[in-house]
């Protein structure tokens, strides 16, 4: 055993409230590192696809065809306007009992095919994307019309108006609003926690239920973890909004 | 098919209307240009020039009367108009570059994407539209670094790489400080030479008297009076025309 581990050893017979002990005990080390992998896996889905949501909602928002415009906006009130905890627990138990079983890899037991993992990725990917697609919207109404219509005018149809003009010009108004969107859409992960999902959270609970004594420091580490987490987010936003900075333009 | 050859006019305008809600801004507008022809349209702010010439390219519809291109109605229901705008280009008074990409990526994107060039293809052709319009060396520059002179050069560039058959100028020279409106008339001047048919909205008198074949006048949603810029300028006979001129000469 080495001395480091021995000093958190000793310290948590000295003051019995602060138990490292996912630093010297492995089985711990591995329920909280494994809970880590978790949130990450589950914030880069959830990051990805809200993104996705926000573009294509932007997209339909400006259709011509005023019922798909009206049912992005249902969409957006209905997920921006209600608790994301609810919305979890609603599509894991009441949307959850509606898909369809499969046998699970034992050859006995009836599995979801949609697991409580991939009902957070869908509810929470859906709450946040409410909010993307105003955020990329607010942006493309920021890009004077008349440089689309330069566009059209050189025969590019909407669609590819959309792509190759408009949305990289109005990426760059709506990144530090998504920054800020991405970075609560991180800390709400947290919320998968009520679907048993074993993310950061989850583990850490479990960690601490099982050993008290661990409580404190495990919370110290949750907060060390998001910080971190939320940091590494924001420094890859900001590179990213940098490598779009064109000279002569804003800013 | 549409039956159309050379000796007809390229473009026909025939007793268009055009109405934002209750306000009538062209009230029966008709005018033919032959290929090849430079026609200026002049005429005091908001008589309804801008919205004429964008409804050749229908980024305006109209409410009466037609307009044909190369034989073919513009205002046809089933007209890609895709297709009609892959013949027009039109330069506008603000340039409307696409900021985020370089001059050489403005003039390359509407021949990859729209007519679906190789990119070697298109970036040969780009680069000599950009010499053409003076402007070698700034091929990697952004519209941002650029002078007003220079991005208006870039945006006839633009235009010019989908090969259009007819060229719509919005007072394409009127944003720009007076140093720099000499090189994108010249610019113009130039494709005017080489055969293109222009239509131009333009303050610029001495321009329209040099390069112009016919000068049309407008105000208040009607031409007033059209004729070579000879007839125009020394014989002009409506009395609208006549004190038009007495301000701008
Ligand atoms: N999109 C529009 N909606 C409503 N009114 C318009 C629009 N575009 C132009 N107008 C009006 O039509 C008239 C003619 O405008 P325009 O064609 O731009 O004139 P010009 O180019 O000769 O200055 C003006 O009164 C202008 O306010
Ligand atoms: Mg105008």
């Amino acid at each position: 055993m080495s001395s480091f581990e021995e000093f958190f050893i000793q310290l948590a017979v000295d003051f019995p409230r602060w138990n490292f002990i996912w630093l010297y005990d492995d089985l711990q080390a591995d329920r909280i590192l494994s809970g880590l992998w978790v949130t990450v896996k589950l914030s880069l889905a959830c990051v990805s696809l809200s993104v996705v949501i926000g573009v294509v909602g932007a997209m339909l928002q400006g259709s011509n065809s005023s019922r798909v415009r009206a049912l992005v906006q249902g969409y957006i009130q209905f997920f921006r306007n209600t608790p994301p905890l609810v919305q979890l627990l609603f599509f894991y138990f009441a949307l959850g009992q509606f898909t369809p079983t499969e046998v699970g890899p034992d050859g006995w037991t009836e599995q979801p095919l949609i697991t409580n993992v991939g009902w957070a990725i869908i509810a929470l990917s859906l709450f946040a994307g409410a909010f993307n697609v105003e955020i990329f919207r607010a942006g493309i109404e920021a890009i004077p019309y008349s440089t689309r219509e330069a566009a059209e005018s050189l025969g590019m149809s909407q669609r590819q108006t959309f792509f190759y003009v408009t949305l990289p010009l109005s990426l760059r108004v709506s990144i530090p609003a998504l920054n800020n969107n991405l970075v609560n859409l991180v800390k709400t992960t947290t919320q998968a926690y009520a679907i048993a999902v074993p993310e950061l959270l989850y583990e850490s609970v479990s960690v601490w239920n099982d050993y008290p004594s661990a409580q404190n420091p495990t919370m110290l580490l949750l907060f060390l973890a998001y910080l971190t987490l939320v940091g590494i987010l924001v420094f890859c936003m900001n590179s990213w909004e940098k490598s779009m900075r064109i000279p002569g333009y804003g800013h | 098919m549409i039956n159309w050859s050379p000796e007809q006019p390229i473009v026909s305008i025939h007793n268009v209307h055009k109405s934002f809600g209750p306000l009538e801004v062209l009230k029966g507008v008709s005018m033919d240009i032959m290929k090849g022809e430079v026609i200026c349209i002049i005429g005091p702010s908001g008589s309804g020039k801008s919205t004429l010439i964008r409804c050749i390219n229908a980024l305006n519809d109209i409410q009466g009367g037609s307009i044909t291109l190369e034989g073919q109605e513009v205002h046809d229901e089933k007209l890609d108009k895709l297709e009609l705008r892959k013949k027009v280009g039109m330069v506008f008074q603000q340039y409307n570059l696409f900021p985020h990409k370089t001059v050489l990526e403005n003039v390359m994107m509407a021949p990859i994407k729209v007519l679906k060039e190789s990119k070697v293809e298109a970036q040969k052709r780009a680069l000599e539209l950009i010499k053409k319009v003076r402007l070698d060396g700034k091929e990697n520059s952004y519209p941002g670094e650029l002078s007003g002179g220079q991005q208006q050069r870039v945006a006839i560039a633009r235009s010019l790489a989908m090969r259009p058959d007819v060229m719509l100028f919005d007072e394409v020279t009127a944003a720009l400080d007076p140093e720099t409106v000499k090189e994108v008339l010249i610019t113009i001047q130039d494709l005017a030479a080489e055969g293109m048919t222009c239509i131009l909205v333009t303050h610029e008198m001495a321009f329209a008297r040099e390069v112009a074949d016919h000068i049309y006048f407008t105000d208040r949603g009607v031409i007033v009076e059209h004729g070579s810029p000879k007839e125009f300028f020394d014989n002009a006979s409506d009395p609208r025309t006549k004190e038009f001129l007495s301000q701008v000469l």
